[in-house]
C-alpha cells in the first residue's frame, strides 16, 4: 500500500471532524421543551396539542394555498367541529397573542426561523 | 444545383416541422372555455366562496369621472393604502394600488386637445382586472393568476420579484418592493400582511373583503363615484350604468380587455 501514513492521517482528521458535532454535545444538557405561554381565551385550539405540535407548519401552508390560490377562507376543525377563519392574525394570533411567548419560544430553541413575519404583522411586536 | 435541391429539401422539412408544433402551442396557450384562457398559461382558479362572501360570475367596476372630486380621490387612495399597508416611499420607488392621473395620461387613444373644458381633468387608475390578463401570461412562478370571477390575483408568497408582470402591464398598475416598506409604514393594519422587499404588489379589487361580505373599500368610501359589481349580470347597478352612459376604458385596443369602465 503506497502512502500509508498519509491515508490513515487523512482518515483520522475526516473521523474526528465528521463525529464532532457528537462530541462537542457530550455533557450539555439535553433538549428541554420550552414553556409556552398559556392562553386564557380559548380552552382547545384548532386541532388537538399534539397535531398543533407536530403539523401546524404544514397546516399552515395548507390554509395559505386554499385562501390564496383557492378562495378557501374556512376551516372545519376535526377536533372541535367548529368553523375556524384560516387566518395566522385572525385565527392563531387572536388567542396566542404573544409572537415571542409562543412562536418565538420553540423557535428560537430549535432554530429554525420561518418568514412568516417578514410580511403577515405581529399585532403586539409592532408596538415595542 | 445538386446540393441547392438537397439543402430546400431539408429546410422544407424543418419548416413543415414547425408549422406542426403550432396547433400544439396554440392548444396550450388557449383552449379554453373563452379564447382568453388556456390550458397552461392562463387558466382560472376557481373561487370556492364561503356564505358569507359576495359572489360574481364576473367582477367589474365602474368610475364615475363627473362625479369624483380631490377630496374623494384623496379620500379612496387614502383608504385603501392605509388597510393593504401600503406605504408612501418619496421618489422613483414608491408603490401604489390605485392613485390619481390625468385623463389624457389613462386614456391615449380617446380624448383630443378640444374636450369640453368642463369635464374631468383627473380620475382613478388601478388594476383594471383584465379578461386578458398580459401580467398571468408573462408570471413564470404562477405568482399572479386569475380567478374565476375574473379578479387577477397575487401570490405574493410565490413571488421571486423578476418583474415581468410589471413589463406585461400596459396600465402601470404594478409596483415594485425595491426595500422594506415596513420602515416607510406610519401604522400597519394587522389584519392585513405587509409585503415584504423583492415582490411585486397591486390592487385585488379587495377579494379579501369580498370574502368576507363587504364591499371593496374604495366603493365605499368614494361617495357613489365608484361602482362594482356582477358584469355577467344584465340587472347589477354596473350593467344597468354601463346602458345609461357612454363609458370608455383605458387602452382598450392593446387586446387587454380591460373591466373597469370609466363614465364620460
Amino acid at each position: 500500500m503506497y502512502d500509508k501514513n498519509k491515508i490513515l492521517v487523512g482518515l483520522a482528521v475526516f473521523v474526528v471532524f465528521m463525529t464532532y458535532p457528537f462530541w462537542n454535545n457530550i455533557g450539555s444538557a439535553a433538549y428541554k421543551r420550552p414553556e409556552l405561554e398559556k392562553v386564557k381565551m380559548a380552552k382547545e385550539c384548532v386541532e388537538g396539542v399534539e397535531f398543533m405540535r407536530s403539523e401546524h407548519m404544514a397546516m399552515l401552508n395548507e390554509w395559505r394555498d386554499e385562501v390564496v390560490r383557492n378562495g378557501q377562507h374556512e376551516y372545519h376543525s376535526t377536533a372541535t367541529h367548529r368553523v375556524h377563519a384560516k387566518s395566522l392574525t385572525k385565527t392563531c394570533l387572536k388567542c396566542h397573542e404573544n409572537k415571542d411567548k409562543f412562536c418565538d419560544k420553540c423557535h428560537a430553541t430549535v432554530s429554525v426561523s420561518p418568514y412568516c413575519w417578514d410580511c403577515h404583522v405581529d399585532p403586539k411586536g409592532e408596538k415595542k | 444545383m445538386k446540393t441547392m435541391r438537397r439543402n430546400f429539401l431539408k429546410i422544407a422539412a424543418f419548416a413543415a416541422l414547425g408549422w406542426g408544433v403550432r396547433p400544439a402551442s396554440q392548444l396550450l396557450a388557449s383552449a379554453g372555455a373563452e379564447p382568453s384562457e388556456g390550458v397552461l398559461f392562463a387558466s382560472r382558479h376557481a373561487v370556492h366562496a364561503g356564505p358569507n362572501s359576495l359572489k360574481a360570475s364576473r367582477w367589474a367596476m365602474v368610475i364615475d369621472t363627473t362625479k369624483l372630486t380631490e377630496k374623494i380621490m384623496e379620500e379612496v387612495v387614502h383608504t385603501c393604502h392605509s388597510i393593504h399597508n401600503v406605504p408612501e416611499i418619496p421618489g422613483k420607488q414608491n408603490l401604489k394600488w390605485i392613485w390619481e392621473a390625468h385623463m389624457d395620461h389613462l386614456f391615449l387613444e380617446d380624448l383630443h386637445e378640444f374636450q369640453p373644458q368642463a369635464g374631468a381633468k383627473s380620475a382613478l387608475a388601478l388594476c383594471n382586472h383584465c379578461d386578458n390578463p398580459p401580467c398571468v401570461r408573462v408570471c413564470p412562478t404562477k405568482a399572479t393568476f386569475q380567478r374565476e370571477d375574473g379578479i387577477v390575483m397575487m401570490d405574493f408568497h410565490r413571488c421571486i420579484g423578476c418583474r415581468y408582470c410589471m413589463a406585461g402591464c400596459p396600465y402601470g398598475s404594478r409596483s415594485f418592493n425595491f426595500m422594506d416598506p415596513r420602515k416607510h409604514l406610519g401604522k400597519t393594519n394587522p389584519d392585513f400582511p405587509t409585503r415584504t422587499k423583492g415582490v411585486v404588489e397591486k390592487c385585488e379589487f379587495c377579494a379579501e373583503r369580498l370574502a368576507e361580505g363587504k364591499m371593496p373599500a374604495c366603493v365605499e368610501v368614494s361617495e357613489g363615484a365608484m361602482v362594482f359589481g356582477d358584469l355577467s349580470d344584465p340587472e347589477s347597478e354596473v350593467r344597468k350604468l354601463l346602458a345609461e352612459r357612454f363609458s370608455i376604458r383605458r387602452s382598450p385596443t392593446l387586446g387587454t380587455k380591460p373591466c373597469v369602465y370609466y363614465l364620460v
